[in-house]
């Protein structure tokens, strides 16, 4: 059975990653736990081979146009990639900065945005702003490119203020106002070449649609451009605490939506007065940040305490089932399983990107989560599922007790209620013990084992991260 | 001769985005209408005159046949004090009735839970899409979301009939109440039990449909012909809800209003065509709303974030007709360029609530609200 270390590393693994197997589980907890949290800040490998998945689908040199089909080169990084953190922000950034296929029609820079969120997933706050407001696909998606300094468009004004920094109730009117005309001239152009009928957009600065004139924002006044009154924003205190409770949402437990954050405290108002004080007096640095919260108690006590996505589903399951690393066929409709959980990638329901937590489940999603999991756990050929068989094996055969703790074990370790366990065991019961004697009772007992880990998949608690 | 009398329906197709109440229903003798809307107002030819100074947009050719037939009914300003004028907080506040904290029950979550107190039909209330609403939420309320009736089902990949029921047995097993288990869980059980029993039941709704009304190949479309297999095979579900995505036309208004409300006038039609052709329309009723209204002027491309807007009743059952004022238009009647409601969105709940489905409203709505008369 495993130590408490691997319990925890699982912990660390499942939230600042998409989850991992046992013997990557036993490498990092031989480096230690701190120098594990070093480790995902710091990445030094190379995320994941490019080149070998353009070679193997050429088509996604440029996204396709289907849909569902242009989030395929995001979704085989977070399988396939070696910095597990990164892509987990970049994941995070997605939840925040949700910018959506529906309306900007166009994967290339909805892609591009992808990576622009990667570049700056564990960098500065403040960096990382100004390159979400010159962002092409943000600007289409939220009409800045209609922003003019003669007919002010608040769309991107806005949600900069509502979702991107501060939240509700910390701001006027008025500043959403002069906050939108910081704005104006803040633009688009098409990029040649012109490939497959579609230019690619790049950003524009046109300073004769720029509004020059005075502003006054938040109680400061000057002629002010968007660099401005995002430095205004960064150093409000409004900022460092929505943003700590963005991460504590995301890493730590599932807190109430976000549009309620203005009349709901927070779960846990100690941790996101730590994180805040991290965020301001890093300036604003995202790594100061998660160093701290990974290492905290809060951080640590928080098991099996949250809901998992649906990409969390479908690349945690994908990663532990293995054999996906290397380009496999069938990306596509990988690509749109998180949508039919309820989590389109790339294609948010609006700007307010998802209803996370208790709310990822209903009656439809909590089915497909079901079916997915547990139809991939049961495909006892996957080099994720050998693994945990040739481990079973190895305590030769096992009575009822021990196979299903042996299963619960390897593939979390995942706690259950025990109710729940003792179900299990009833169920492993009907057939005996499992039993590695002869070439015909190896394979049954393979089959048993598929079954056992599909109903572990199934079961309430698996639901969790 | 049968006197059995059928329950009501409540159909709710939520208008997602904030649709733009002045072109929709168009004030548009109203000289103010042109002066500040130089980019998205539609021109007076094309608008289709509905009565007095009103007109309806040019999409909504098929509204207007609906309203002839006097199963309309068009309520005005609708809103609430202090818009907040986000989406979401305003989204939450329609769904859930409180405008001053986090609300965490749905007013027709609420509803439910008195339509079905001993939870006898798990089918209830059903809603179509991938996401849950917060209107339709409330501890222990069973809502079956379905995106596609024809592949709703648990567990689908295991075929061999004796080991299906028997992983499906331990499931039911896994899956029923436990003492002591958190607020969390206990939702992940009771969801898992109504997924697996709701799917052998919405099943026979697929299998015993037939109609001639053909529906167009639209996302809105597709969820009112699966309302429509439900409703039609009787399972006695109360509620439907579902939405219509793409109302915040901050930008290139004209073309992308003028899609939604065709895709949304013809679903609508069909629909009820539909319910009509079996003999099933007269005790549905259909309401349709939208977080809130939008900007009096435009913004040179579209229209920014509003207050006061339009809500929709349709049905035979509806006394059609106008109710409400339309909000002054003057610029010293706005507030920060918004219409003001002058029609709370409570009253029009209790109407729904107290005139349709037959529920004390007070509880659900929190409060005694003026309940236009349109039912």
């Amino acid at each position: 059975m495993a130590g408490e270390d691997i319990a925890l590393m699982a912990h660390l693994m499942r939230r600042a990653g998409f989850g991992a197997g046992r013997e990557e589980l036993e490498a990092r907890a031989a480096r230690g736990y701190e120098q594990t949290v070093e480790d995902l800040l710091d990445p030094q490998e190379e995320p994941w081979d490019k080149y070998e998945f353009l070679r193997l689908h050429p088509e996604f040199t440029r996204a396709v146009t289907l849909p569902g089909m242009g989030a395929c080169n995001w979704l085989h990084a977070m399988i396939a990639t070696k910095r597990p953190l990164e892509e987990k922000m970049v994941l995070l950034w997605h939840h925040i900065f949700a910018t959506g296929q529906s309306k900007v029609d166009h994967y290339n820079v909805m892609n591009a945005q992808i990576e622009m969120f990667r570049e700056n997933a564990l960098g500065n706050y403040r960096d990382f702003l100004v390159a979400v407001a010159k962002d092409p696909a943000m600007i289409y998606w939220l009409d800045n490119n209609e922003n003019h300094a003669d007919a002010v468009n608040e769309n991107w004004g806005r949600e900069l203020l509502e979702l991107f920094s501060m939240g509700v109730g910390n701001y006027t009117e008025v500043d959403v106002r002069e906050c939108s005309r910081a704005f104006t001239g803040w633009t688009i152009a098409k990029m040649p070449p012109r490939l497959y009928g579609r230019y690619d957009w790049e950003f524009e600065y046109l300073p004769d649609d720029h509004d020059n004139g005075e502003k006054t924002f938040l109680g400061h006044t000057g002629n002010f451009d968007g660099e401005d009154v995002i430095d205004i924003i960064c150093a409000h205190p409004a900022t460092a605490r929505f943003v700590a409770r963005h991460l504590y949402n995301f890493f730590v437990a599932d807190e109430a939506q976000v549009p309620a954050w203005s009349v709901t405290p927070p779960k846990d108002s100690e941790a996101i007065e730590t994180l805040a004080q991290a965020f301001t007096e890093s300036k604003y640095d995202i790594k100061a940040v998660l160093r701290v919260l990974f290492n905290s108690d809060f951080f640590k006590n928080a098991r099996f305490t949250k809901i998992k996505s649906p990409t969390e589903v479908v690349v945690g399951t994908l990663r532990f089932v293995g054999g996906f690393e290397f380009p496999a066929p069938g990306i596509g409709n990988m690509a749109r399983q998180p949508g039919y959980m309820g989590q389109d990638i790339l294609n948010p329901p609006s700007v307010e990107g998802w209803h996370t937590g208790v709310e990822w489940i209903n009656s439809g999603a909590l089915m497909k989560r079901i079916n997915y999991a547990s139809g991939m756990l049961g495909e006892v050929d996957r080099p994720g599922i050998q693994s945990i068989i040739r481990n079973l094996q190895r305590h030769g055969d096992l009575s009822p007790d021990d196979f299903v703790d042996g299963c619960l074990d390897l593939i979390g370790p995942l706690e259950v209620s025990e109710e729940t366990r003792q179900e299990l065991v009833e169920h492993a019961a009907d057939e005996g013990p499992l039993a590695w004697g002869s070439p015909e009772a190896g394979s049954a007992s393979t089959q048993r084992v598929g079954e056992m880990l599909k109903l572990i998949a199934s079961v309430a608690e698996y639901q969790y991260c | 001769m049968t006197t059995t009398k059928k329950d009501p329906v409540l159909v709710v197709l939520q208008l997602s985005g904030g649709n733009d109440y002045l072109n929709t229903i168009i004030p548009y003798t109203d000289p103010i209408y042109r002066d500040v809307r130089p980019t998205v107002a539609i021109p007076e030819d094309e608008i289709i005159p509905l009565e007095g100074d009103l007109g309806l947009h040019p999409s909504m050719g098929l509204i207007k046949d609906i309203y002839d037939q006097n199963n309309l009914a068009i309520i005005h300003g609708v809103g609430y004090p202090d818009s907040p004028r986000s989406h979401f907080r305003s989204m939450d506040i329609w769904h859930t009735c409180e405008p001053d904290k986090n609300g965490e029950e749905g007013w027709l979550g609420l509803a439910a839970r008195e339509l079905d107190p001993n939870k006898d039909n798990i089918v209830t209330t059903v809603s179509f899409g991938y996401t849950l609403f917060r209107a339709l939420v409330s501890p222990g309320v069973p809502v079956a979301c379905v995106d596609d009736l024809d592949t709703y089902g648990l567990l689908t990949d295991v075929q061999e009939q004796e080991q299906r029921a028997k992983i499906l047995n331990r499931f039911s097993r896994i899956y029923s109440p436990a003492v002591g288990s958190d607020v969390v869980t206990d939702y992940l059980r009771s969801t898992g039990l109504e997924a697996m029993n709701g799917a052998d039941i919405l099943k026979v709704a697929t299998e015993k449909y037939s109609s001639t009304v053909e529906y167009a190949d639209t996302n809105i479309a597709q969820k009112l012909k699966g309302m429509a297999k439900v409703h039609l095979a009787g399972l006695g579900t109360r509620i439907f809800y579902c939405d219509q995505m793409g109302f915040d036309t901050h930008a290139n208004q004209p073309g992308v209003h003028a899609g939604l409300w065709t895709d949304v006038s013809q679903a609508i039609t069909d629909f009820f065509a539909d319910l009509r052709e079996h003999d099933a329309a007269d005790n549905v009723v259909m309401l349709l709303f939208t977080e809130f209204g939008r900007r009096v002027a435009d913004n040179g491309s579209g229209t920014d974030h509003g207050a006061g807007g339009v809500a929709f009743a349709i049905g035979d059952a509806v006394k059609g007709g106008q109710y409400g004022e339309y909000p002054s238009r003057k610029p010293e009647d706005l507030q920060q360029g918004d219409l003001v409601p002058n029609l709370d969105y409570r009253g029009m709940y209790s109407t729904i609530l107290e005139d349709w489905l037959g529920l004390d409203a007070k509880p659900i709505v929190k409060g005694a609200y003026e309940k236009p008369a349109f039912l």
